[in-house]
């Protein structure tokens, strides 16, 4: 029964359980990602992308962006920073796991300067001996408080 | 623009250390990404492309309607329907369905070796 031992041990470290009236069965304590141009450039180099908007800060800015401005999916890089710790704090074996989905929806565009603060939260978690699915939500806004992305994680873990 | 139309396709080649950078960049280092031998151990041929880059490339093709707008991309989801592996190469198609209030709603999917590995992709963008 990972699951209980994972319960306790989030509380132990500062997680809340919620109650399921506030549709998430448990909720994290926010983390933070600073964004840096080089952490866009690396990201971006990484990932294939080839516009020059998301890497020189002066592009970006005759678009009118305030510094180097971020692909949409950087989201995966500061939002997953609130999942993995979310995911062992739940007791599961990364070397088990299998992504199935995943959903994100933007807002505000994010720029190297900006602090991401995301908060995670396991929605629901289904499934047998065999293997169980669990999916985890992400918000993350910047340093002004405007949102700039939500996630939805779908992650399979097998042998449950 | 209207329903029907193609997105521009997008074929992308990832070299066999591609995962590298991307674990570096992403701060995701499950071995089944980076270690050909754990990979083995945990049943997969050998080591896997991280899902998130699978997306990344089906975001950046999707992304094409809107050349050179970061903030067109409004929503996007996917399914991983199959491991995606290094030095394939990974063919995106998308296809838009629907056009309405500034917005369309793109259905794209992502190949390699002809085995859909990236299915169910939908994505809203401002055009």
């Amino acid at each position: 029964m990972a699951w209980c031992v994972g319960a306790r041990e989030s509380r132990e470290k500062g997680g809340r359980d919620v109650s399921a009236d506030d549709g998430a069965e448990r909720i994290w304590p926010p983390v933070d990602y600073s964004v840096g141009r080089e952490n866009i450039r690396q990201f971006v180099e990484a990932s294939g992308e080839r516009r020059v908007i998301y890497k020189d800060s002066k592009v970006s800015g005759e678009a009118g962006f305030r510094d180097v401005v971020a692909p949409p999916m950087f989201a995966a890089v500061y939002s997953w920073r609130s999942v993995r710790p979310a995911l062992a704090d739940a007791g599961i074996d990364m070397t088990r796991i299998l992504h199935t989905s995943q959903e994100f929806v933007w807002s505000e565009p994010v720029c190297a300067g900006d602090t991401i603060t995301t908060v995670a939260e396991l929605r629901s978690r289904a499934g047998s001996k065999k293997a169980s699915t669990y999916v985890f939500g992400t918000v993350s806004h910047n340093q002004e408080g405007d949102e700039v992305s939500r996630g939805t994680w779908t992650i399979l873990v097998k042998g449950g | 623009m209207k329903p029907g139309d193609a997105v521009p396709e997008l074929r992308v080649m990832p070299d066999r250390h591609l995962p590298h950078p991307f674990a570096g960049a992403g701060e995701d280092f499950n071995p089944i990404h980076i270690d050909p031998e754990a990979a083995r151990q945990a049943g997969l041929p050998g080591h896997v492309l991280h899902g998130l880059y699978l997306m990344s490339v089906v975001a950046r093709a999707a992304g094409e309607l809107a050349p050179g707008d970061p903030r067109a991309l409004k929503r996007l989801s996917v399914e991983f329907r199959d491991m995606g592996v290094p030095e394939q190469e990974i063919i995106v198609t998308g296809t838009v369905r629907e056009v309405r209030d500034g917005r369309a709603v793109v259905d794209a999917a992502a190949e390699q070796s002809g085995k859909v590995i990236v299915g169910g992709g939908e994505a809203e963008i401002e055009v």
